[in-house]
């Protein structure tokens, strides 16, 4: 346990990513065989299921540290970390273990079927034999999300480092469902597969936003457009009988979206698509907020996959018939792109293409960008005919124009303190507007927008200007307005106004605004209708 | 009912029956000053009395002012009220205050801290009947390692940074934990360069007390000699244009507040160290035994949390609020004292 508490208090000692690669590598090439492969799991969200829920972590720590309940409640809202606050309330001691991590890995496991006493014991007796790190890792490893600044796409590079293998190759290697309490290092890591070389994606090129208007651009002509889809940025890859898909952070998520496995088979092997998935039914593009649900979960369940099924909008092929076509034109590209999605046309399968269009003035292409909320989308992607396909974020070939923001005056109600980086800070707000009868009603909540100087401000005038105290969220007077942001925004039964946005931040403080000249939800009711008018 | 012997009105801390003020936040006629940062001695006053070593300091603070020194123990009587100062082990100079009138003792403690720096006199308990007592960090989340374990901790963070050929700029503020850090770093690793506002007060302390050698960082300085040394700066340098004449570099904060990985990743700061003036939850708890007081104020940090605390544990307490701001979370200025870069 020590080795990889001390490679997390390294980790945390650093904002560089660099010295967080190195600490990673040096990490893998010393310890053992089998803590590298917990390590590998825990960061990459394979962790044991949790033994003990957070209530009981809660009572017994709060019972070892000699203090009462609400006094442990207090700190944890204060620090805004459980395993963190565990960790800091502990008394210190001044007995040592010499237990890896794959011990306590195991351990944890077996925890979950045994009776509470033996929990509480086991957690009381090891609390008390790990410092402060050792012990704020164990109790990560019991509380579960293993968040610590250190992404799989970081400790893939350290991997790659530490053991000479491409990233791409272990990305694919640390893919799918291995079981670290079995599956040796070598067989996970080290040994050669043929497939290794098979799922390679290629690196996505990524748009610039367009300035102010797209009119600098030139001869309109030279230019395709098409709706910028709001989902998942993904390549789908149908290479040697098998599927592989990545994520825009190239992160491998064939998992994740079992639809396309129908692809296999029904595309050509030695196809790559570029576009975007979205979840579809009802002949409509849904809503992103359905998307969302199938974002964060390992595993699918039947009953998820009906519930928002998903398509692949295809924009763009990078492969055909086994060739790298990246040096051919967006022009060519897009010509084999549409012969090949009309030949599977009549199969049906979870796969559209994204339609693009011809303008003759730069006036009809911002008359389209106008319909981008009603077609789901949030604004155009503008491409030149004649690029490659490029690498990364290069400016000049590929361009976003994204909708304006719809925007709301609204009155600060509710703060409560954030987490992580801004524990113990009021930062994450709850905002009202007016209702018919002049009272201020919930309407949403925010939690970016301002700079760092600015939250510390509200920070302290939420404490200056508290009414009452909930545990963590304080009611502050209603005095201080704000300006907020969002990409949409439906009617809601779950929402006390009536309304759910999309995405809302706060885009400025007004200083200027006094409460009543706030918005009333029949402002933003009005917004909605004047949405609806376009369908 | 009587009026209590210390009331906390607009101006300060006040003794009617005196008519003086402890630590005012407004200019008064006569202000008993505990300390010299700058949210407990303010500008203004018409006169000011403090512990004689913090005289040279505020004097440098505040320029030309009316001050009167006092040694530890020694008291003085104002209209019938008995005064004293007494260690209260924060920063160089600081005391808490004794005030005693027909029998009734109170000790006011300004800021303080339990663990013995080496530098300023080391804390000592007065048995009082009223208690007011800051707490910064009252929660049982803080807990100091002690401060031997920290400096090896700095230099060892020091000596690794220079191996990488890193210059270390470690930010403290320049009144207190400036001097505790450099009383704590090892000269043997390389040069301790300053910044201008730590290097005026450091001059002024060393009068009192020996530091190893510093270097004042000017206009000529170049990259060159800074690297691999150590950076002494104020919290508000993060971040500003000067510090770029140490790149390249690694930056750490000496704070309570390191204690929270939160704070110390809000700042972009890379390696914190857990030091801190002021006394962390078993220091006060202990503090407060040590009075025999029965009835405690809190003046401020998690005053509504420790006071609730107190209450539980049978002592009379409560909480009042002032304009002190113990030590900030995130390196601010305090109100009052000059923004440095």
């Amino acid at each position: 346990m020590k080795l990889f508490a001390d490679l997390i208090e390294v980790l945390d000692s650093t904002n560089k990513t660099n010295a967080k690669v190195n600490a990673l590598a040096a990490y893998f090439e010393q310890a053992p065989d089998t803590d590298k492969v917990w390590t590998i799991a825990i960061l990459s969200h394979r962790r044991p299921p949790r033994p003990v829920n957070t209530t009981l972590l809660r009572e017994w720590a709060s019972e070892l540290a000699n203090i009462p309940l609400w006094l442990f409640e207090e700190s944890y809202h204060i620090v805004g970390d459980l395993a963190e606050t565990i960790a800091l309330i502990i008394p210190a001691s001044e007995k040592r273990t010499e237990k890896n991590l794959t011990t306590f890995l195991r351990e944890i496991i077996a925890l979950k079927s045994k009776p509470e006493a033996d929990k509480k014991a086991y957690l009381f007796d090891n609390w008390s034999i790990l410092n402060y790190y050792e012990r704020f890792v164990f109790t990560k490893l019991i509380t579960g999300g293993f968040r610590i600044g250190v992404s799989q796409k970081l400790m893939t590079k350290a991997l790659a480092k530490a053991t000479a293998i491409s990233e791409d190759v272990l990305a694919y290697k640390l893919m799918g469902n291995w079981d670290p309490n079995t599956i040796s290092f070598h067989d996970l890591v080290i040994q050669q597969k043929e497939s290794d070389t098979i799922s390679k994606p290629y690196p996505f090129y990524l748009a610039y936003a367009v300035e102010e208007t797209p009119e600098s651009l030139g001869d309109v002509t030279d230019w395709s457009f098409e709706h910028k889809w709001d989902g998942i940025r993904a390549q789908v890859i149908v290479r040697n009988n098998q599927l592989f898909v990545w994520s825009r952070g190239e992160e491998l998520v064939t998992d994740k979206y079992p639809e396309f496995q129908e692809f296999i088979g029904k595309l050509p092997n030695g196809t790559v698509l570029d576009g975007e998935i979205l979840v579809y039914y009802n002949n409509d593009i849904q809503n992103f907020n359905e998307l969302q649900t199938r974002i964060g979960r390992k595993t699918v369940s039947k009953a998820l996959l009906q519930k928002a099924p998903v398509i692949l909008k295809a924009y763009d092929i990078l492969e055909w018939e086994g060739k790298d076509i990246r040096e051919h034109s967006f022009l060519e590209r897009r010509k084999i792109l549409e012969a090949l999605l009309k030949q599977v046309t009549e199969i049906s399968l979870p796969l559209q293409l994204s339609k693009t269009y011809a303008f003759t003035s730069w006036e009809q292409v911002a008359a389209e960008r106008r319909k981008s909320r009603e077609m789901r989308s949030e604004g155009l992607m503008i491409k030149r005919l004649a690029s490659t396909y490029q690498v990364g974020r290069k400016k000049g070939d590929w361009l976003k124009w994204k909708v304006d923001p719809l925007t709301i005056d609204v009155v600060l109600t509710y703060a409560m303190r954030g987490h992580g980086r801004r524990s113990n800070l009021f930062t994450d707000y709850t905002f009202a507007l007016w209702n018919d009868k002049k009272e201020l009603v919930t309407f949403a909540k925010a939690y970016s927008g301002l700079t760092d100087a600015e939250f510390r401000k509200v920070d302290a005038w939420i404490k200056k200007n508290t009414l009452e105290r909930f545990g963590p969220v304080r009611s502050v007077t209603p005095e201080l307005v704000f300006e907020i942001a969002f990409e949409g925004v439906a009617l809601s039964k779950r929402h006390k106004s009536g309304v759910a946005t999309r995405f809302p931040r706060i885009l400025r403080w007004r200083h200027d605004k006094k409460i009543e000249e706030a918005n009333a939800i029949a402002d933003i009711k009005a917004m909605i209708q004047a949405n609806e008018v376009h369908e | 009912m009587k009026t209590p012997l210390l009331i906390f009105n607009n101006e300060g801390i006040y003794c009617k029956e005196a008519d003086v003020y402890i630590d005012p936040w407004r200019p008064v006629d006569k202000a008993i000053i505990t300390h010299g940062h700058a949210d407990h001695s303010r500008w203004g006053h018409k006169k000011y009395i403090t512990h004689h070593t913090n005289v040279p300091i505020i004097s440098h603070r505040l320029g030309d002012i009316n001050v009167t020194g006092k040694a530890y123990d020694e008291s003085f009587v104002i209209n019938n009220v008995k005064f004293s100062f007494h260690p209260a082990g924060h920063i160089i100079g600081s005391s808490q205050v004794r005030v005693e009138h027909k029998g009734e003792v109170w000790v006011f403690t300004g800021d303080y801290k339990t663990e013995n720096d080496g530098i300023s006199a080391p804390f000592e308990p007065i048995k009082c009947h009223t208690f007011i007592t800051e707490c910064t960090f009252g929660l049982p989340a803080f807990k100091w390692t002690p401060q031997q374990q920290v400096y090896a901790a700095i230099n060892n963070w020091w000596a690794a940074n220079k191996a990488e050929g890193n210059t270390s700029v470690l930010f403290g503020y320049s009144l207190g934990k400036a001097q505790r850090l450099l009383s704590g770093l090892n000269p043997e690793v390389g040069k301790i360069y300053t910044h201008a506002a730590i290097e005026n007060m450091t001059n002024v302390i060393r009068l009192m007390v020996d530091f190893p050698k510093t270097h004042l960082i000017t206009r000529d300085t170049t990259k060159k000699e800074l690297k691999g040394n150590l950076v002494l700066a104020p919290p508000s340098a993060h971040g500003s244009p000067w510090i770029l004449k140490m790149t390249p570099f690694v930056t750490g904060s000496a704070s309570g507040w390191m204690a929270f990985r939160g704070a110390r990743r809000r700042r972009a700061i890379d390696k914190g160290f857990v030091l801190s003036d002021h006394c962390d939850w078993q220091g006060l708890l202990s503090a407060i035994k040590a009075t025999e007081a029965t009835k405690i104020i809190t003046t401020h940090g998690y005053t509504d949390i420790f006071s609730k605390y107190l209450r539980e544990q049978g002592y009379d307490a409560r909480t009042e609020k002032t304009q002190y701001e113990g030590e900030l979370p995130d390196g601010e200025v305090k109100k009052g004292e000059e923004q440095v870069v």
